[in-house]
């Protein structure tokens, strides 16, 4: 077992609306060991880039985080007062955002803002913080760091951007990098630039990574660890392998179909997951895919656990895998149903 | 459409307890300045044995310092005030959102020319605007009340034409004009029911404005004349006595203030209900 | 209640099948210059080449995609052929007439019969109108149902086809999810029953689970009422899965047109082989060992000549 550097347990946040209390965040929970990288994929509403900014302590008004525990190395997060957190952010956990340009100040040089975090957290010279921003940009590979250090955030394109977004979080070399779909606004050209970038980094430095995306594309690349996310809660987390080869939860499962196969059988028909996510208003009890789940039966009006699946650390929030460690296809031959 | 709307609307206001008062404090100012002919009082006598006499039984709002009742002429003041921050409003709104939308909407050389002009005027300082209108417009308040307009649309016009501009790019407008629906149709349909917000607003500000502009209108001898009063000018007039009459100033003061805050509040009832996506969150 | 539609539909494939020519859409050479910042009295300055000399053509029932990056000149294309926007040169011929420079009144007809659906489905639809409004729209620019009864007879068969509720036409847009919204306007575009819609991006918004949904949907229809599609994505998975044929744009031009699985499985044109080893592959042991191409434009560009050439039956590529 590796040594976990990040912890959260049943984490809970609401947003409270004119409608009433949105439950973004019921009960989430995962791990994260040092050299990780761990994806949390969902769809929209799933509450991933709440778990993430949750962890940041960036859960601001009409947001509010309930209840649940995060722990960095040990040490909780919750509560933890401002001037602490400075010296977190940034320095030991780093931040990447989807959208690059509001992240950067459009009226200091790319320059002056990497080296200014270099300032701030190593206590590096105006001249040494420069210079280490120049590789800093050298490493993310963008061309001529010298020159380009001085040029303007908008003298970049989206995919660079991205680049020096990265360049800043990884320069106070943190133990967490949390990137919220980092790449879902570039081109798939860039994307898969970038995506190979992290992958380098990653066996470079020992920065633990935790990708949120809704792209399992993205996931089967980059990550080793996955959460899958549905309506606020886990339905599944085990490794990248376990997620795609040894699936356990239903919905795992219908997120891979609805995906169009690869190679030459290109006019099968997709097969998509019926129906939508539920309101996450005054949520029903039980689990929270029963209705869109075509393997649904009595059980599920109650909330599941987490249950053991096949493979290393694998979980899933789901009935049919009670009763012993398998996956869902064997649990659905054991009942005697094909998959549908 | 429109039904549900208005529901909205409607709604919104029993759910708002201010949006009520704000609604009294109107229907009570307008009928006040509707029926002020039922005071005993006339608002122009003078009576210098009388002048500058505190608020009290015999003078609710007490005397000015030709000794006329106050309280009288709050209430004839409040007619013209009322008046003309009222429509004043409603055709510096029309003319700054038909000059807007025009302008926004069909973009190049006529949104240049109509900007251009906006900024010229803008750019004019009112006053040599006033004296020289002054010489063509005779004094009354329905030239008051186009002079105000001529003042005050060139604001709510930039805000309209921003905000279109940027409407114009929505994919619904796009679709409508891919589908063969006519210019005006588009403005119509799609155009100005999601301005409404934005008019709304600049609308209600522009009340104040007007109100404030009437006084100093009014004060230039344009406009009201004395001795009829008007609550700007009744504010005007209490500049000097600041000090020693504290109550020339606070009456007429709070009316405004009043009648500002109530069609502010109004203005923000409308704009959430006119805009169901506020509503719900 | 179908019938209403069904009958029509019958009707419009038969107009169709009536023509000899197989083409529906016929572009050629289409060029659209936008002018980048203009002066204070509005005359232009600079010039941003959007499309630049564009050629294909969309057989009658296919679904042609249109695939390329930000920038590349694909939506500008799609908007040209649903005449949002004069053209700067070149010509688009549907159904044998040339489109390019007719009025709008001569346009109308046209109008109805070119449809499109876009990418957003938040501002895609008027906030403020409901649902009937939406979808009865085009009916009343092109006076399909006079009396108001017919049109909400026809609009509730519309939602009931697509998937929603007859009771969902009083309801405004901002009650339903990005995947019901993007139905809306399927529904809508297919008011006026269309021979030829214009897909933007129809599915990049919306989630995984229910862009197949939707994808579905768009393929039953096409079947039900003999529609073509020009289907425009980034998503190269979709595209290929929807696609008879796909054009591959980049910097205004088309550098590849295919069939779909010729060109997924022979691509020719570089910037072709950079985009396709570029997808995400939703399977960790094909994604570790495959690794991106990537496409320098100044080599290309070199190479001078830009025209379209056939290099194989139906094959197409740029500067090869």
């Amino acid at each position: 077992m590796t040594e976990q550097l990040l912890t959260v347990d049943n984490l809970r946040v609401s947003f409270h609306t004119r409608a009433g209390e949105n439950q973004a965040v019921r009960s989430v929970s995962f791990r994260v060991g040092a050299g990780d990288t761990l994806g949390i994929v969902g769809e929209s509403g799933s509450g991933k880039s709440v778990t993430a900014k949750a962890i940041m302590d960036l859960i601001a008004a009409p947001g509010e985080v309930l209840g649940g525990e995060i722990r960095f190395r040990g040490e909780s997060l919750r509560g933890l007062p401002q001037k602490k957190w400075r010296q977190l952010r940034g320095n030991r956990i780093a931040m990447v955002f989807q959208d690059p340009m509001t992240s950067l100040n459009p009226v200091k040089t790319i320059g002056y803002q990497i080296a200014e975090v270099l300032r701030r957290h190593k206590g590096l010279g105006k001249e040494a913080a420069l210079k280490e921003s120049v590789n800093m940009l050298r490493k993310v590979g963008i061309n001529e760091p010298e020159r380009r250090v001085h040029q303007y955030p908008h003298e970049f394109s989206g995919g660079m951007r991205q680049r020096v977004m990265i360049a800043m979080a990884l320069s106070c070399d943190p133990e967490l990098l949390i990137a919220d779909e980092p790449t879902t606004a570039l081109d798939v050209t860039i994307q898969a630039q970038l995506l190979d970038l992290l992958t380098q980094l990653k066996q470079q430095s020992d920065t633990a990574i935790v990708l949120i995306t809704h792209d399992l594309g993205v996931v089967a690349k980059v990550c080793t660890r996955v959460v899958v996310m549905y309506a606020g809660m886990v339905m599944e987390e085990g490794t990248v392998e376990d997620i795609f080869y040894r699936t356990g939860h239903p919905y795992t499962q219908g997120l891979l179909r609805s995906l169009p196969q690869r190679g030459g059988a290109n006019r099968e028909r997709l097969v998509p997951i019926e129906g939508s996510p539920p309101d996450l208003i005054d949520p029903e009890p039980g689990c929270p895919f029963r209705e869109r789940c075509p393997y649904a039966f009595e059980k599920c009006g109650e909330l599941p656990p987490m249950l053991e699946t096949e493979g290393d650390g694998h979980r899933s929030l789901c009935w049919l895998l009670e009763g012993g460690k398998r996956t869902l296809a064997q649990a659905l031959e054991e009942r005697g149903e094909a998959a549908r | 459409m429109n039904r549900s709307k208005w529901r909205n609307v409607g709604a919104e206001l029993m759910a708002n307890k201010a949006g009520i008062v704000a609604i009294l404090v109107l229907v009570v100012f307008a009928l006040a300045a509707a029926f002020a002919f039922l005071s005993s009082k006339d608002p122009n006598e003078m009576n210098v044995m009388e002048k500058l006499r505190h608020p009290g039984a015999a003078h609710w709002f007490g005397t000015d310092d030709y000794g006329r009742d106050y309280f009288a002429r709050a209430l004839y003041g409040g007619r013209v005030s009322l008046t003309v921050g009222f429509l004043a409003m409603i055709l510096s709104t029309g003319i700054g959102v038909t000059i807007g939308v025009i302008s926004g909407y069909f973009g190049g050389l006529i949104d240049s020319l109509l900007m251009r002009f906006v900024e010229i005027i803008m750019s004019i300082p009112s006053f040599l605007i006033l004296l020289l209108l002054s010489i063509y417009l005779k004094p009354s308040i329905g030239n008051l009340i186009v002079i105000i307009s001529l003042l005050m649309w060139m604001n709510i016009s930039r805000i309209v034409r921003a905000e279109t501009m940027s409407l114009k790019e929505r994919e619904y407008v796009l679709y409508a004009k891919a589908s063969g629906q006519s210019s005006f149709g588009i403005i119509g349909r799609h155009i100005l029911p999601n301005l409404v917000s934005v008019i709304i607003v600049s609308a209600t500000n522009n009340v104040a404005s007007a109100i404030m502009m009437e006084s100093s209108l009014s004060f230039l001898g344009f406009g009201v004349q004395a001795p009829n009063a008007t609550w700007g000018s009744m504010l005007n007039g209490a500049q000097g006595l600041m000090f020693s009459s504290p109550y020339l100033a606070i009456f007429p003061g709070l009316l405004i203030f009043l009648t500002v805050l109530s069609f502010n509040v109004l203005g923000d009832i409308l704009r959430v209900g006119f805009e169901p996506k506020l509503g719900k969150r | 209640m179908s019938d209403i539609l069904m009958n029509d539909a019958i009707s419009s494939k038969g107009a169709a099948s009536g023509a000899k020519n197989d083409v529906l859409v016929d572009v050629r050479n289409l060029k659209k210059h936008f002018t980048k910042g203009t002066d204070i009295w509005g005359r232009s300055k600079d010039v941003l080449k959007a499309v630049d000399g564009v050629s294909f053509q969309i057989r009658r029932g296919e679904t042609f995609g249109l695939v390329g990056e930000s920038g590349s000149g694909k939506s500008t294309v799609g908007r040209c052929l649903i005449r949002l926007y004069d053209y700067t040169a070149g010509e688009v011929l549907f159904d044998g007439t040339d489109i390019s420079k007719l009025g709008d009144k001569q346009l109308k007809p046209y109008r109805r019969r070119i449809q499109t659906i876009f990418q957003d489905p938040y501002s895609s639809l008027n906030p403020g109108m409901n649902v009937l409004d939406l979808i009865g729209e085009p009916m009343n620019i092109h006076g399909l149902h006079k009396s108001g009864e017919e049109r909400k007879e026809s609009v509730g068969a519309l939602l009931e086809r697509v998937g929603l509720k007859r009771e969902h036409m009083y309801r405004y847009a901002h009650e339903f999810s990005g995947g019901q919204r993007q139905r809306i306007s399927i529904a809508r575009a297919l008011s006026v029953r269309p021979d030829f819609v214009v897909c933007d991006e129809p599915i990049s918004a919306l989630d995984v689970s229910v862009q197949a949904q939707v994808i579905n949907m768009l393929e039953d229809l096409q079947a039900e009422f003999g529609l073509t599609y020009l289907f425009i994505a980034h998503d190269l998975s979709m595209v290929r899965h929807i696609s008879d044929r796909i054009g591959v744009m980049y910097g205004g031009r088309l550098v590849e047109v295919a069939d779909s699985d010729e060109l997924y499985e022979n691509p020719l044109h570089p910037y072709t082989k950079a985009l396709l080893s570029s997808i995400p592959i939703p399977d960790p042991r094909a994604a570790r060992t495959s690794s991106p191409l990537i496409y320098d434009p100044r080599g290309a560009a070199a190479g001078g000549d830009q025209e379209l050439k056939e290099v194989s039956p139906g094959h197409y590529v740029a500067g090869y």
